[in-house]
């Protein structure tokens, strides 16, 4: 179809007032208009967040089934073994099953990094800069209203994962939010979802390419953690201890079953400044690299 | 006479290319400024930095006397299509038109009204990866036109038009000058700016070739070439080239003169006492101008509009 063109008026349509108000809010509409006018974020997010809340429900259902089957045999555990807490099943755990949520983690960090490189890699970027020079007030708004979104959505997922699952188990001990660790575990789950976007942004923002931003952000997350383990040298473990899966991982531990740590195990008190420290360096990355360089 | 926009030695550096080299000019409003010059002469570069997009290497350019970047919000003041393939293709021309608004607090009718204004309104609802070259430009030009600014900067706004297009976008830029508004255009050809153009600044190379009226301009191609046919051919030619001139044989015994004007030739047979039979200045079109004074300054002589 080729445009119909209107007859041109003698002037522009409407005069507008000569001062219009600068307010972050307009940026923080005009990124909220951005997000959900692009099919893919919906879609990825939507999709992503129901397939965690199934893998969880289906572990939840499957141990259900199997614990079930087990209480009509006559219970044959282990020479004395009974009482050990490694050996109790640990609903809670059913909640947080660990590739699900790590799957859960590159969705967020993806959806990230798609909405800050989408903009360099389709040239948009200079639009949006020469219609707003002010360019961390536009990094902020975006940080703002995706971190928003996620933490919407990491609530939702955590939130319904746990529900959802001690629901289907709750002839095997199934918690409670009141439960020792629960709603700890539920918190660390929801704010994994904003914390892997904002480190998704802010590595989309200093790669501002596609590939190299997925790679460097699944590398980031979850490659790392796995390079930095085992307990041969202490600061091998360090670093893999100061890795945001790490800290969700204690996080979502479930104090009562005496769930082995290791030996230079991170305390909770730490895994909670792991979340924090990554949150304000990818805030910080995010909202600097993009100052100076041109677009 | 007031200036809008103020170039003031402006050096851009790209490694080892230098894409704009220690160049001044300024714009005033009112009338519609061509941006002239062949491909990677730095017209996009210029037009970057002016927008804050690019950081100068040297120098500075102001929009109302103060840098563009500087200013938290940009669409009341400069209205800009700098490459119509800057948007995102999964969003409809409505919501982006709509973020761009919004975000500077602009009210959300401006959207229907500019997409009116540019012929697109059947289209608002469509997805911009699905438009044609034209398209995009016109909603470059719809996005560029919603803060209602009192400046526009446009980037080879001619590109994937066709003739009615073309027609359009001139009346538009010419009507926007009309209303007091300071109307920079840029383009690599001559043609386009000679019906669009009142002020010319040329450039090649980063440099500033010239700054001055189309009509000056103009006058410089009409001293372009000049015929001239005489008995004494060798000897005259001798003395125009010493002159500078460049002196070409044509089929049929007329020489081709460029470099001088006919009045100079003229008197320069005189006073060496030749003959001249006849002597005639060619009316060069513009174009042909254009070409001469950025000969030098070509960086590919085919090369692809960047
Ligand atoms: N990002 C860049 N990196 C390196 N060189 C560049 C870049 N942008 C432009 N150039 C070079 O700068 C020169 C001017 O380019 P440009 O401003 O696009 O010219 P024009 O718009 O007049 O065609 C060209 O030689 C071009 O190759
Ligand atoms: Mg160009």
């Amino acid at each position: 179809m080729s445009p119909v063109l209107g007859e041109a008026p003698a002037r522009l349509p409407a005069r507008l007032p000569v001062r219009v108000p600068v307010r972050f809010r307009h940026l923080l509409a005009a990124e909220w208009i951005k997000l959900w006018s692009l099919r893919s974020a919906s879609w990825v997010l939507g999709v992503g967040a129901l397939t965690v809340i199934g893998i969880n429900v289906n572990s939840a259902a499957s141990n259900a089934d199997r614990l079930a089957h087990q209480t009509q045999r006559p219970p044959e555990p282990p020479m004395g073994g009974q009482d050990r807490p490694e050996f109790l099943f640990d609903p809670l755990h059913t909640a947080f099953v660990d590739p699900a949520w790590q799957l859960f983690m590159i969705i967020a960090a993806a959806v990230g990094a798609i909405v800050v490189f989408g903009e360099y890699t389709s040239g948009l970027i200079r639009t949006t800069f020469a219609a707003v020079p002010d360019r961390r007030a536009v990094i902020a708004a975006k940080v703002t209203v995706v971190s928003a979104v996620m933490l919407a959505l990491g609530t939702l997922v955590s939130g319904t994962s746990f529900g959802v699952t001690q629901v289907l188990l709750r002839d095997h001990g199934g918690l409670s939010l009141g439960d020792p660790g629960a709603l700890r575990a539920v918190v660390a789950g929801a704010l994994l979802a904003p914390l892997c976007a904002l480190v998704g942004m802010a590595v989309g923002a200093a790669v501002r390419h596609a590939a190299g931003s997925v790679v460097t952000v699944v590398g980031l997350l979850l490659l790392l953690p796995a390079l930095f383990q085992g307990e041969r040298y202490r600061w091998v473990k360090e670093i893999g201890n100061a890795m945001p899966l790490s800290a969700w991982q204690r996080l979502v531990t479930n104090p009562e079953r005496a769930h082995d740590l290791g030996r230079y195990p991170l305390t909770v008190t730490e895994a909670w400044i792991v979340y924090g420290a990554w949150t304000a360096a990818a805030v910080a990355v995010a909202v600097l690299v993009v100052r100076r360089r041109d677009v | 006479m007031d200036t809008v926009i103020e170039a003031t030695e402006l050096i851009k550096r790209y490694g080892e290319t230098t894409a704009v080299d220690r160049l001044s000019f300024t714009v005033r409003p009112g009338v519609v400024t061509g941006f002239l010059g062949p491909n990677g002469a730095g017209k996009t570069t210029t037009l970057r930095m002016v927008l804050g997009l690019n950081r100068p290497t040297g120098g500075t350019v102001t929009v109302d006397g103060q840098p563009f970047g500087d200013r938290p919000r940009g669409l009341r003041h400069v209205g800009a299509l700098l490459d119509a393939h800057d948007v995102h293709g999964g969003r409809t021309a409505r919501a982006h038109l709509t973020a761009l608004a919004v975000g500077n607090g602009l009210p959300r009718r401006r959207v229907a009204e500019v997409l009116a204004e540019v012929g697109m309104a059947d289209a608002a609802g469509r997805r911009i990866g699905g438009f044609s070259l034209g398209m995009k430009q016109r909603l470059g030009i719809a996005a560029a036109l919603l803060g209602d600014p009192p400046v526009l900067l446009f980037d080879e706004p001619l590109n994937g038009l066709d003739p009615e297009g073309v027609r359009w976008v001139r009346n538009l830029f010419g009507r926007l000058a009309g209303e007091g508004r300071t109307v920079l255009v840029s383009s690599h050809l001559m043609r386009e700016m000679e019906q669009t153009a009142e002020e010319l600044i040329v450039i090649g190379r980063g440099r500033l070739i010239a700054a001055e009226s189309l009509r000056d301009f103009a006058a410089r191609g009409r001293e372009l070439r000049v015929s001239v046919r005489t008995p004494d051919a060798d000897a005259l030619a001798g003395v125009l080239a010493q002159q500078g001139a460049v002196v070409r044989a044509e089929p049929g015994g007329t020489y081709t003169v460029t470099g001088l004007s006919a009045d100079r030739i003229g008197e320069l047979a005189f006073a060496h006492g030749m003959r001249l039979h006849e002597l005639s200045p060619h009316p060069g079109s513009l174009e042909e101008a254009f070409m001469e004074l950025t000969a030098e300054s070509v960086e590919y002589a085919a090369g692809a509009a960047r």
